[in-house]
């Protein structure tokens, strides 16, 4: 099982976006350095670009990726995954989520429950079988492995 | 030469380079050379009629391909293109 470590500040940003989105889908980018233990420093919100229902949808414009991508080349991070938001579901990735999904990348998941934060989950996609795999996610300051 | 920006997910199949020079005139020849070049990349970029699949996008500077002339827009020595994926979902 891979493990990817979200720091405080990342979570932080997640949560709190994912919390003022309620109840649409919140997303953006999560940035830091790959290794052994993915370590996530940084997460970056983004507009939901998503026409249509966003209480469970949500799409990252082309440019707005591409914008990302050069932020990375420019602040030496790896550009290492997406967050987004399930309002009042799991954080389980599902078959929209899975429909789309790219080698390589995090795709963290924070539930919002009646606005307030609850798990976060991490999945990454297992390309020869095209499933996803769920990543151990260890958030520091808590000292907890979820 | 024109260059390729490779995205974040895909650069393993290119040994991490995250851009990749082509002789390609067009966006189609320079997207099958890369192709050819780095065979993982195949599936993730062209589907088995080697069409562009339909949740990559390209990019030629800031302009979509599929506003220009699609897969026939001419690239120059100095022309950007990326390779963009569809970045979407949801919970059900």
């Amino acid at each position: 099982m891979n493990t990817i470590q979200i720091n405080d500040s990342a979570k932080k940003v997640i949560q709190e976006d994912g919390i003022k989105t309620f109840p649409n889908e919140c997303c953006g980018f999560l940035y830091g350095k790959d290794g052994e233990i993915r370590s996530i420093d940084l997460a970056i919100p983004v507009i939901n670009d998503k026409e249509g229902d966003q209480r469970r949808r949500f799409e990252i414009s082309p440019l707005d990726y591409m914008k990302a991508e050069k932020y990375a080349l420019e602040n030496d991070l790896d550009l290492l995954g997406i967050y987004h938001s399930h309002p009042n579901h799991p954080a389980i990735a599902s078959e929209h989520d899975l429909a789309k999904a790219m080698p390589f990348f995090s795709y963290v998941i924070i539930s919002i429950r009646n606005g307030e934060a609850h798990e976060i989950q991490s999945w990454r996609l297992k390309d020869s079988e095209r499933i996803f795999e769920e990543e151990k996610v260890f958030l520091p300051q808590e000292n907890s492995v979820i | 030469m024109a260059k390729i920006i490779i995205p974040s997910p895909l650069r393993k199949f290119t040994e991490n380079q995250s851009t990749v020079v082509t002789n390609g005139a067009t966006v189609q020849e320079a997207i099958l050379e890369l192709s050819e070049k780095h065979q993982g990349l195949k599936k993730h970029i062209l589907d088995g009629e080697s069409n562009i699949r339909s949740f990559i996008r390209i990019y030629v500077g800031d302009e979509d391909i599929n506003a220009l002339e699609k897969e026939a827009t001419s690239i120059a020595d100095d022309t950007i293109i990326s390779i963009v994926p569809a970045i979407a979902g949801g919970s059900y």
